[in-house]
């Protein structure tokens, strides 16, 4: 045995038994269509006006896997989602410096059409967030703009998206219906399935479930489970069980550093940085 | 503090807030019964035969042999009263010179005094104004004109610390010994035979156009004039406000340039109401000649610059309100911004940028100052909807004022005033609960 895996090993042994019994990841079959870098971030870091709030960080994402995003509050975390289809825009002098690629191309490039890009990369936002309008519109909403007009490629859009989402069954007699009468957790998988519905490659989930009671968050994640595979999926959470159930990979981000970056079965067991075992078993927050 | 001070505060405070309450309420009940009685006593009076006999004169109206017949009945019963005067006509010539210089002063006033009550005397020629081809139209005029028949009008000035008291003297006492002494009982007495009053609706009042500057007839020019100038000014500033409430809530940038615009329309919404009618006579008709003179279009665009603040403020707060949650699933979905705004931020901020435009119409429909100088004559006709490019109009709010303050027969038609006072606060009133019930039925859709 190498001297680092020794150490490993007598890392994972001092952890109390009990977190590790919760914090092993379940086994999982692997990815065989994707793998391939479909974010790659370069000394990447994101000002808000002269606050650093993600410091040079360097990664890939691989594609088709799911990848959790772990980290106390205000770590930036969500800030290095939103950075990844630009929705960081949306914030008054937030400035960027290094380089994203998505799919080859410079996501912050001067060339860069955001709406495109935000039709490749959907997002699923912390606090479900269906427009005031009825199941049909809002999962047609997206299609609509880019221009799906024929009413039966739009039912059959919605029946797709809304299934993708465990979704259909029950909602599929109400589609007339305002969406603001959904219980919080339907209507979060309303929002998956719009997001679905225009058909991104990638899926930016940002706390998807901290709004959720535990057995919506339990279909949250199956949902992610059942997706895993045809899209890259990037899920920031609080929970890091949450992080060890559903993810491939998982990232450790403290005080807008990216600390490690690590298949999720290794991070939690066999964590590289003293910090991230320090985050991981409750050791600060 | 202890638990006993606080209970104490707490009542007191109630206390105070239901008081103000109820003063409030009295107030305002103090301000709308008299307008409400008087105004509707300006449709539902007693009217006599003289206001039938203009209706059918001036608006073609009322059934023709009805009103013949009552013609001849009440003709009847004022003959002997002009005989009366004829026959005292006849005795005074005569009457040796200083007598008759005495009674025929006293004479010309009750026949004066006559003619306001009953309409032209037989045998005169048809007088020029409206207003004296006819006789009193409505009852409680009618009993106030017989007074001004039957006694004469004094001032006693005997002190003169006090100021001058007035004091009726019977005019009957001063033809005594003439034959006139006879017309002061008769007339009294058959007063009703002589004007049939009878209850009257008169719808005519707010869809008639008015006779001789508004003694007779309704206000229907003015109320169109209304309606023309608010919805005109609306058509004016609507859109601009809700393009540049868009603007300072979704393009501008924070920096100088955007609060010197925040801070100018601040000021604007400030600014005394006189101003803009001043400015609007400088810059719409002087400067940039919309129109000859006063027109529709001059007033409206006055009006529209006025409440254009209003508009703005009100359509940047329903925008701001919009949960930014939408805006963000919009724009995550791969919407633009121009996109955004149109399918989801505007829809969702509907109910606040109507209710705010409502608002105003009721602003714009009662505002007087703005449109003094630049749209509002006190008497005219209603015009077309091809005239409002030039003509004036006649507004409600202009011609209550006009009515209290500069009409020469101001106090004969307090009625015609108050009715328009309840015609404008019903117009406002309507619009601002029509807001109502738009904002809840949108919100309702909205809420699902």
């Amino acid at each position: 045995m190498n001297p680092e895996a020794t150490e490993a090993v007598r890392r994972a042994d001092t952890m109390e038994t009990a977190v590790r019994d919760i914090f092993l990841p379940p086994e999982r079959e692997k990815i065989t269509s994707g793998g391939k870098p479909h974010v790659v971030a370069k000394n990447f870091s994101i000002y808000y006006g002269e606050f650093e709030a993600v410091k040079k960080v360097n990664a890939d994402i691989l594609s088709k896997y799911v990848t959790a995003i772990i980290g106390p509050s205000g770590c930036g975390k969500s800030t290095f989602l939103r950075s990844i289809n630009r929705m960081n825009d949306l914030i008054p002098n937030c400035s960027t410096t290094g380089s994203l690629m998505f799919d080859g191309a410079d996501v912050y490039g001067k060339f860069t059409d955001e709406v495109l890009l935000r039709k490749k990369i959907g997002m699923v936002f912390q606090k479900p967030n269906p427009f005031p309008k009825s199941i049909f519109d809002n999962i047609a909403y997206g299609p609509r703009l880019h221009g799906v007009k024929d009413r039966k490629t739009l039912d059959e859009i919605v029946e797709k998206s809304l299934r993708k989402a465990a979704l259909w069954d029950e909602v599929s007699n109400r589609l007339d219906k305002n969406a603001l009468g959904l219980s919080g957790g339907q209507q979060q998988r309303l929002c998956v399935a719009r997001t679905l519905a225009v058909e991104p490659e990638i899926l930016l989930l940002d706390e998807p479930t901290s709004a959720l009671d535990p057995k919506a968050t339990a279909k949250i994640e199956d949902l992610i489970q059942e997706l895993r595979g045809s899209y890259t999926i990037m899920i920031v959470t609080h929970n890091m069980q949450q992080a060890s159930r559903v993810s491939d990979f998982t990232m450790f981000f403290y005080e807008g550093v990216l600390v490690e970056h690590a298949p999720t079965a290794q991070l939690f067991t066999r964590p590289k940085d003293r910090m991230t075992e320090d985050y991981i078993t409750g050791r600060f927050s | 503090m202890n638990l006993g001070t606080r209970k104490l505060l707490d009542r007191s405070f109630t206390a105070l807030g239901i008081g103000s309450i109820v003063i409030m309420a009295m107030t305002l009940l103090i301000v709308l019964v008299p307008i409400v009685t008087n105004g509707l006593g300006a449709l539902v009076f007693k009217g006599t035969i003289e206001h039938r006999k203009m209706l059918a004169a001036e608006f073609n109206r009322g059934d023709r042999a009805e009103l013949e017949r009552q013609t001849a009945l009440a003709d009847s019963s004022r003959k002997p009263v002009y005989a009366m005067m004829a026959a005292f006509e006849q005795e005074l010539t005569g009457m040796d010179e200083p007598r008759r210089q005495q009674y025929q002063q006293q004479y010309a006033q009750v026949r004066s005094a006559i003619q306001t009550l009953l309409g032209p005397i037989p045998g005169d020629p048809l007088p020029a104004l409206t207003r004296s081809q006819y006789g009193q139209t409505r009852w409680e005029k009618a009993e106030e004109r017989l007074h001004e028949v039957l006694y004469e009008k004094k001032w006693d000035y005997s002190n003169p610390d006090a100021p001058a008291k007035e004091y009726s003297v019977s005019r009957a006492a001063g033809f005594e010994g003439t034959s006139l002494v006879k017309l002061f009982p008769y007339v009294e007495k058959n007063i009703d035979r002589m004007l049939m009053p009878e209850w009257t609706l008169y719808w005519g009042f707010i869809t008639d156009s008015s006779v001789d500057a508004h003694i007779f007839g309704g206000i229907w020019p003015e109320i169109q004039g209304t309606l023309f100038l608010a919805i005109g000014a609306m058509l004016f500033a609507f859109p601009l406000g809700v393009v540049a409430a868009i603007y300072f809530t979704e393009y501008a940038r924070e920096g100088f340039f955007t609060s010197v615009l925040r801070s100018a329309n601040s000021t604007l919404a400030g600014v005394p109401s006189i101003v803009f009618g001043l400015f609007g006579l400088a810059f719409f008709i002087n400067t940039l000649k919309v129109s000859e003179s006063k027109s529709v279009l001059a007033g409206s665009l006055t009006l529209a610059i006025m409440i254009l603040p209003t508009i703005i403020r009100a359509a940047e707060e329903a925008i701001l309100s919009v949960p930014k949650t939408y805006k963000e699933a919009s724009l995550s979905l791969g919407s633009t911004k121009w996109n955004t705004i149109v399918t989801v931020i505007l829809p969702a901020a509907l109910p606040g940028i109507i209710t705010g435009g409502v608002i105003s119409l009721g602003r714009a429909a009662g505002e007087t100052a703005p449109i003094i100088f630049t749209a509002a004559v006190s008497v005219g006709s209603a015009i077309g909807l091809a005239d409002v490019f030039s003509s004036p109009t006649p507004a409600l709010s202009w011609n209550i004022y006009n009515l209290a303050s500069e009409h020469e027969a101001a106090s004969e038609i307090r009625h015609v005033q108050y009715g328009m006072v309840l015609s404008l606060v019903t117009i406002v009133l309507l619009l601002n609960l029509s807001a109502i019930v738009l904002r809840a039925r949108i919100s309702q859709k909205l809420k699902g």
